[in-house]
């Protein structure tokens, strides 16, 4: 029985071209094309329209002076804030990444669900709406200021306070892209590796994390671009002080407040090119993900 | 290793996956679990390699027991159905897995790597990708990897279920002659009872969780235990029949038993290459249908008074003479087997 439905399943398929007249074929191809147009005029509006403009403006400005805003004193502090910002955002998502997706889908445990929908709620949850939320914590007359003023430590409009925006927008972005990664791959590696005789140890670093390597990657390159994007967790909880919690984006708007535009395009094309490099590392990275992943080759 | 297990009871939630399965393995035979797919026999499997724990009965290796060491502690091997090969790893490195974890120098793990895919036909591939193998190759990079370690129990799920059916067949051939050559004692589950026969030394028939019948594939095709091993191993008939003098009665037809019977309402078996079938217009059958399976003919028929009845028969047999699809015939049965009626069984 079971060779007879081998047997039909070779004899069903049908080649297309054999079926489907070559006219019809050839309309499929004019609105594959249309399609694909209206793709890239969208995508060309949406996308590149700002960008050309930012270049076409800073050249007005001249390179020159832009280049030189983004060297001032204030300048740098900010630029150096946000880099600082990404530097932390990777090292801690990095952990709390990888450690969280193993935990949403490697256990099994009464409010797992919850848990895994927590960590998309930063990307339904306005930034502004859960800065003020830390602000009624931890800001004046919030819940925890007492204990903070004691221990002495100032989280509102202060550096602290832009880890905490920042940590809480990167939240989702390692943990998703691993929990699928290991969701798709299953557990039959890991238990294999464990029947071999290794450790738990062993059988992470040597299993688990390969597996998961790019994924993490992949998390890690979304989590430094929407750090050095993000605006309003940093504004509401940092306040944009110069010198002391303004980032570079907020450095851009406080520029343009003040009609510093040479200042505003300089810090803009600093990020613009930064977020084609990490563009450019992604892209690089799914080219190499590719051989590993293709299907057989020969023999 | 000799493998004894105990009493073993497995439930997943509601479901009772493992229900009392008592069991031996003698030390450096082929043993094959078959049954039906959801009948537990991979659950029991999992549980021998420690990746799934019993609720309650014990499994002893050798003399030791065993029910609650660790997987990576019990000296098994595993080949898992999908391979489950790291994909990160070449080939070679594969092999040497289980060697590495234990800190054995480099240079032996790849020597004994390279060894082990000789044995298993595929030398020279250390360097490859289990992405560049096909499903027979990667197969075989999962026993070799799996026997890396020297284990004294290897453990096979459904090894050849991802595979195709040709290549299906020389890995079972392979597997047998990889078995004799290597001795260790081995466990696999299938639900191919073809495989099962084949392959194996012993063969334990799993059903709905309990253990049906074990025996040699000999013992389980001449003397199923129950109903369910007589109509799981071969093409049978079932037929809900009344025992009188000895004798089954199904409709017209007159089985008859050997050995001690008792009378009354049976449920009969008939292999359906232990009927005769001839042409003759006072019979007690009509033919249904004729279907030509390469060198055997199997005959779909309609027994007067009871329903339909299949036999096979070698396409050359003379018995064939005359025999179409609509023409009477007599039916013969040479062996036939009685079981009681369980509850559930409608009576006839």
């Amino acid at each position: 029985m079971q060779r007879a439905e081998v047997e039909l399943l070779r004899m069903t398929p049908v080649p297309a071209a054999a079926v489907l007249p070559s006219v019809s074929k050839r309309r499929t191809v004019a609105g594959q094309l249309t399609l694909a147009a209206i793709v890239l005029v969208y995508l060309g509006v949406i996308l590149l329209a700002p960008i050309v403009a930012l270049v076409v403006e800073t050249a007005e400005v001249g390179f020159g002076p832009a280049l030189e805003a983004v060297m001032t004193p204030d300048a740098l502090s900010a630029l150096t804030r946000s880099m600082l910002l990404v530097v932390i955002a990777l090292a801690v998502n990095t952990v709390v990444g990888t450690l969280g997706a193993v935990v949403i889908v490697r256990h099994r445990f009464p409010g797992r669900r919850l848990l895994s929908a927590l960590f998309d709620l930063p990307l339904a949850v306005s930034p502004v709406m859960i800065g003020l939320g830390f602000l009624l914590l931890v800001g004046r007359d919030g819940v925890f200021e007492p204990a903070l003023v004691t221990l002495g430590l100032k989280v509102v409009f202060s550096f602290p306070g832009l880890v905490i925006g920042t940590l809480f927008v990167t939240l989702p972005y390692t943990v998703r892209e691993i929990a699928y990664v290991l969701e798709e791959i299953g557990t039959s590696e890991e238990e294999a590796a464990v029947t071999l005789g290794a450790s738990p140890f062993q059988t992470f670093f040597r299993v688990t994390l390969p597996n998961i390597r790019l994924a993490l990657g992949y998390g890690l390159l979304m989590t430094a671009a929407r750090t050095l994007g993000e605006f309003g967790a940093v504004l509401v909880l940092g306040g944009s002080i110069s010198g002391q919690t303004q980032t570079a984006t907020t450095f851009i708007h406080d520029a343009i407040e003040e009609r510093h535009l040479a200042g505003a395009y300089g810090m803009a094309m600093v990020l613009a090119v930064v977020s084609v490099a990490l563009l450019l590392v992604l892209e690089f990275a799914k080219s190499r993900r590719q051989p590993a992943t293709a299907g057989k080759a020969g023999t | 290793m000799k493998i004894r297990v105990e009493n073993l009871s497995k439930r997943f939630g509601s479901f009772v996956a493992v229900n009392n399965v008592s069991f031996e393995v003698d030390s450096g035979s082929l043993v094959a679990l078959l049954g039906p797919s959801g009948s537990g026999k991979s659950t029991i499997l999992r549980i021998l390699a420690g990746l799934e724990s019993a609720d309650s009965g014990r499994v002893w290796f050798d003399d030791e027991e065993a029910t609650h060491a660790h997987a990576r502690s019990r000296g098994i091997g595993f080949v898992f159905q999908h391979y489950a090969l790291f994909r990160h790893l070449t080939v070679g490195d594969n092999v040497a897995f289980g060697l590495d974890v234990r800190n054995v120098p480099k240079d032996v793990s790849a020597k004994r790597a390279s060894e082990l895919l000789q044995l298993v036909g595929l030398g020279g591939l250390e360097h490859r990708y289990p992405a560049q193998l096909s499903g027979g190759q990667r197969q075989r990079v999962a026993l070799a990897r799996a026997l890396a370690p020297e284990p004294k129990l290897l453990l096979l799920d459904e090894p050849f279920g991802a595979v195709d059916a040709k290549v299906r067949e020389e890995l079972r051939q392979w597997l047998r002659r990889l078995h004799d050559e290597v001795g260790v004692t081995s466990i696999f589950v299938t639900h191919d009872q073809d495989e099962a026969f084949a392959v194996s030394d012993r063969v334990l028939v799993i059903h709905q969780g309990g253990l049906e019948q074990s025996g040699t594939p000999t013992e389980i095709l001449d003397e199923p235990a129950t109903e369910f091993v007589a109509s799981f191993v071969g093409e049978v008939n079932v037929f809900s029949s009344v025992v009188e003098d000895g004798k089954a009665m199904v409709g017209e037809l007159h089985a008859p038993l050997r050995g001690e019977h008792t009378e009354g309402p049976v449920r009969l078996v008939i292999r359906s290459y232990d009927l005769k079938f001839w042409r003759d217009d006072q019979g007690v059958a009509t033919v249904e249908r004729v279907v030509t399976l390469g060198d055997r003919v199997r005959i779909h028929a309609v027994l007067d008074g009871a329903g339909p009845i299949v036999a096979q028969f070698p396409r050359r047999s003379s018995l064939l003479k005359g025999i179409e699809s609509g023409s009477r015939i007599a039916v013969e049965v040479t062996s036939a087997r009685t079981y009681p009626v369980e509850a559930g069984h409608a009576q006839v």
